[in-house]
């Protein structure tokens, strides 16, 4: 287990990915969009059945379908003030819709569960950018994110430009999904953004409290999760989402602050 | 023809039309305020109060033309904010946030706080912890942090106990004379509008009326503004 080039980079990779997402799902979960992760997710699959058609690479198309979502979230939320999660929802269903269509069987059981194997240089230095690029935009971000939360109005008198900060946090949203759909797939990546930052909301009483115990149950989900995965030779995404959700249940064990 | 603010006016409103949906919510408003006064704004709900607050701030679309004095820095206390209790944004992290996004040094939260009479050690609560009067004095301080000239507060004390309440109102009245703020605040208390406040604009549904408590708010204006007869007691102190 993690002794190969190959498992170490998945491990490295998959790693960043869990940090990035512990990170973002803290704010996800805090501006009411635990639901929103997993249609968002779906998004991606017209860009993968695209990305073969046309011989290209999935990651690639999922990344730039969910850019091209969260854009589209974004504008029509903007121009008609109805909710983000609503705006999601149509726009999940279209693009489910349309991937069911153009994506055939065995291809569509990989999109939507993820896929082991090797990865191309080039998937991770993408990955390992783009995870870097969520952390750096969450802390970068934290404030307009935090005053923004409790009031856009507040917000606005203290210099933050809200609707460039909600864009900016969609792609980051949309970039982390795109990131951990190869291990974890459409269906189980929202998972992962939601579940660690639902337990930290538990027991965290400031966000940096909150940003801690989110990346470490993520990373701790990944990490054992991927490995439970290289024992058994099967597919990570679904021993990380159980050991993510197992931990959830868990911590139903303890009494939350009050 | 426009006119723009001169030096005893930090803000000049003309014209000012706001429409939400189909509905007109301010028709064709027109008021200037002086530096370091208080302008009351009240009215029946659904006037219009809040949308002329969140217009001055820039956050509703309006036609009209809206001036600030080129030194005006806004603070804003908004209406009563629903914050879920088990928000894991401490006070710290909020005020932390606010200084940090218009360039003042960490060291001014606690002028801040002394101002609204918070103590440091209750920055560590959740801010959805904190009691109804504890949070708006939070919101206050907010405000406080970059310095501003004009505080706009939109119906501070709603919601809070009496004591919280004239608690509230003594630590603006403070911050206005010792800072000569310049105050421009939503309130249903009359009896305080007619204390508190320099000029007080009468928002109605179809009237509005604008000067000093002592010809703004007669019966007559108040019955045309309210629709009903409306009569208020005057506190001498609190």
């Amino acid at each position: 287990m993690f002794t190969t080039a190959s498992e170490l980079a998945n491990l490295a990779l998959s790693t960043a990915i869990a940090l990035a997402a512990g990170m973002i799902g803290c704010f996800a979960v805090m501006r009411r969009m635990a639901l929103a992760a997993d249609p968002m997710s779906h998004i991606a699959l017209p860009g993968i059945g695209v990305a073969l058609i046309l011989g290209g690479s999935p990651l690639l198309g999922a990344l730039i379908m969910l850019v091209a979502g969260a854009v589209l979230i974004w504008a029509v939320e903007r121009r008609t003030r109805i909710a983000t999660e609503a705006v999601i929802g149509v726009t999940f269903s279209v693009a489910l819709a349309v991937g069911s269509m153009i994506t055939s069987g065995e291809e569509l059981i990989d999109a939507l569960f993820g896929r082991a194997g090797a990865l191309q240089p080039w998937e991770f230095i993408l990955g390992l950018a783009g995870s870097i690029a969520v952390v750096v935009f969450t802390l970068r971000y934290r404030n307009a994110l935090i005053v923004s939360l409790v009031s856009p109005e507040l917000a606005l008198t203290s210099k933050v430009q809200v609707a460039r900060t909600d864009l900016y946090f969609l792609l980051a949203f949309a970039l982390t999904i795109g990131l951990g759909l190869r291990y974890l797939g459409v269906l189980l990546m929202g998972a992962l953004l939601i579940i660690p930052a639902v337990i930290a909301r538990r027991f965290a009483s400031s966000l940096n409290g909150m940003f801690s115990i989110s990346v470490a149950t993520a990373i701790l989900s990944t990490v054992s999760g991927t490995g439970a995965a290289a024992v058994t030779g099967r597919q990570s995404g679904p021993f990380i989402v159980m050991i993510s959700g197992g931990l959830f249940f868990l911590s139903l064990l303890w009494r939350r602050r009050t | 023809m426009s006119h723009e603010v001169n030096g005893e006016e930090i803000l000049r409103v003309q014209n000012l039309t706001v429409r939400l949906g189909h509905s007109e919510v301010l028709r064709e408003l027109t008021f200037a305020v002086r530096r370091g006064s208080v302008l009351a704004i009240l009215g029946p709900n659904g006037a219009g109060k809040t949308i002329l607050l969140k217009s001055l701030i820039g956050a509703v679309p309006h036609t009209g033309t809206i001036q600030w004095a080129n030194d005006a820095r806004l603070g804003y206390v908004p209406q009563k904010l629903d914050i879920e209790r088990d928000l894991p944004i401490s006070g710290r992290d909020f005020l932390s946030a606010k200084a940090s996004l218009v360039g003042v040094p960490k060291s001014a939260i606690p002028r801040a706080l002394e101002s609204v009479g918070l103590e440091q050690a209750q920055l560590a609560t959740p801010i959805g912890h904190f009691s109804g009067g504890q949070f708006q004095r939070l919101l206050v301080a907010f405000a406080l942090l970059g310095d501003p000239t004009v505080l706009l507060l939109d119906e501070p004390a709603a919601g809070i106990d009496e004591p919280g309440q004239a608690r509230l109102e003594q630590v603006i009245r403070r911050l206005q004379s010792d800072q000569r703020l310049t105050v421009v605040l939503v309130s249903h208390e009359l009896s305080v509008v007619y204390r508190d406040a320099d000029q007080v604009l009468c928002l109605g549904r179809q009237h509005m009326y604008i000067g000093p408590p002592r010809t703004a708010l007669t019966p007559e204006t108040l019955q045309a503004i309210y629709g009903v007869p409306v009569s208020f007691h005057v506190h001498d102190s609190i």
